[in-house]
């Protein structure tokens, strides 16, 4: 029993990396948006999983917020954002889709090797989740800077998230107060970026972020 | 008694991957004609156009060197044996020491490589197109391929396809997203290897994109025959390679009697149908890539191998 609880933890974790790959390996924008609600479907699976082998029943209250919130309402508004905004054709990144891969490899492979030096006296379950969950942060930041579309960066910073509530619930949990402000948050921040979103198209007409640096005159 | 007994499951295994392999290569056509509402040809017909294809004479291009003349032999040698080490019914072979995963993949690099030598002896434009770009595929392939190998090895304790294949029967294996990473890696890979539809389409000969068939367009007669029958190995190469990795039940172990070798034999044609079925549907239902668009492709096979090793090293050392 034991052994299998071990078991279904790391396949959740592992799939959350996997899915962090996938995301950086999508260049389109619905389909980023598949994945984007499927990162957050493992990232719910995984909390409520630990919720039932930690025997901590406030987790299953963070795994309903991240699935509600994350995998169906954040989704659904930039389904729309994409809609309104007509750009729903390929987008652009700055270094090709190998070198991503690589690097990506790269980070996931620092990230284990900080993590489990470290972690040396905790437990195997939270040792695994995480050095699982700073890989996916560390994911989540290169999706931010490799990509130019201001939507993508959006979705990276939201699975930055995921991989800081699998961190949590690793640690035995955070306060369920923490867990609904972070949420709360969260969803403001989707409606400041929501409209920020617009405000850049309306000036520059393109969601690509270079034209700002251009707007700043960092670029010729 | 015992070697004797081996070295028969042994003979058996090597006739039977022989002729089974036109067998598989029909079904698929099949059943993919059955997918386009087509009746396709019968089952046998690989099988005719082999004896077809012997009976004729080989026209040899003028400048053809004899390294042209042997490859065909060596890339059907060295596919052979790669397929007869495989375990399909039986893990107790007598060869079953030198069954090594590794081996396995330089056996296949050395026909390869002699294909493309191939390809690139007659001069001809298409054949150096069809080379490069089989080198390109292999130089991503191959070492996606060895990360598998690792991954399994790192698991299992040992490169040798019987020790594997009897550790994945086992109860220790667990529960391991690494092993469903390794097998859509093997997957993919084998679709690249075999010159399956997202890389290559095997249904045309008329198309600028085209990898193998490029290689092989100056064959004819016997040479082409023997290219065939290798090409139809391969794929049952392939699929015996992960049903002996991934789904190992019902194969047969030494000394366990006739009824075990049947029951290993019945199980080892049912994975092949439905392996050969998911491959019909998959190519049915997908698009072929853009040549350049392979690299990605691979790379995210040869990305899924090396996570697979990342993530069972996190939970090998935790």
């Amino acid at each position: 029993m034991d052994r299998l609880a071990l078991d279904v933890a790391h396949l959740f974790a592992g799939g959350l990396v996997l899915v962090s790959f996938m995301l950086l390996y999508q260049d389109r924008m619905f389909g980023l948006l598949n994945i984007f609600a499927l990162h957050a479907l493992v990232v719910s699976l995984s909390v409520a999983w630990q919720a039932y082998i930690q025997a901590a029943p406030h987790l299953y209250i963070t795994a309903g917020i991240a699935l509600v919130v994350k995998a169906i309402i954040i989704p659904v508004a930039l389904h729309r954002i994409i809609v309104r905004l007509g750009i729903h054709r390929t987008i652009e990144t700055v270094v090709g889709i190998g070198q991503t891969m690589l690097a990506g490899i790269g980070l996931v492979a620092l990230s284990i090797l900080v993590m489990l030096p470290i972690t040396a006296e905790a437990g195997t379950l939270a040792r695994e989740d995480l050095a699982f969950s700073l890989s996916v942060i560390l994911l989540g930041l290169l999706m931010m800077i490799s990509r130019r579309n201001a939507l993508s960066q959006i979705i990276g910073f939201m699975s930055i998230e995921n991989g800081l509530i699998l961190a949590a619930t690793a640690a035995k949990g955070m306060p369920l107060v923490v867990e609904i402000s972070v949420a709360f948050s969260i969803l403001v921040a989707l409606i400041v970026i929501g409209i920020f979103l617009f405000r850049i198209r309306e000036r520059f007409d393109t969601v690509d972020v270079h034209a700002l640096e251009r707007f700043r005159g960092e670029q010729p | 008694m015992a070697v004797i007994l081996d070295a028969l499951v042994q003979l058996a295994q090597l006739l039977l991957v022989l002729a089974l392999a036109p067998l598989l290569t029909g079904y698929v056509r099949k059943v993919k004609a059955h997918l386009l509402r087509r009746r396709g040809p019968p089952l046998v017909q690989p099988y005719r156009d082999l004896l077809k294809l012997i009976r004729k004479e080989v026209v040899l291009a003028e400048n053809a060197s004899w390294v042209f003349r042997i490859a065909p032999y060596l890339i059907f040698a060295t596919t052979l044996i790669a397929a007869a080490l495989v375990p399909t019914f039986a893990t107790g072979l007598v060869f079953s020491s030198a069954a090594d995963l590794i081996a396995i993949v330089a056996l296949l690099g050395s026909a390869r490589f002699a294909l493309a030598l191939a390809g690139l002896d007659i001069g001809t434009s298409f054949g150096g197109i069809g080379s490069s770009r089989e080198m390109m595929i292999a130089s991503l392939a191959e070492p996606a391929m060895l990360m598998i190998v690792f991954t399994l090895s790192l698991l299992a304790g040992s490169t040798q396809l019987s020790s594997v294949s009897t550790f994945m029967q086992g109860q220790e294996v667990g529960l391991r997203v690494s092993l469903a990473m390794s097998l859509v890696a093997l997957i993919m890979v084998a679709l690249a290897e075999n010159a399956r539809i997202p890389v290559d389409n095997p249904a045309t000969h008329l198309e600028l994109t085209m990898i193998h068939e490029a290689m092989i367009l100056e064959y004819s007669g016997r040479h082409l025959a023997v290219i065939e029958a290798a090409a139809s190995l391969k794929l049952l190469l392939y699929l015996s390679l992960i049903a002996c990795m991934f789904l190992p039940w019902g194969v047969a172990t030494t000394g366990q009697g006739f009824a075990a070798y049947a029951i290993g034999l019945g199980t080892y044609l049912v994975k092949l149908a439905a392996a050969g079925f998911l491959l019909a549907v998959f190519e049915t239902v997908t698009a072929k890539m853009r040549v350049f668009r392979v690299s990605d492709f691979l790379g995210a096979a040869l990305m899924l191998g090396l996570l697979a090793a990342l993530l069972l090293f996190v939970s090998q050392s935790a």
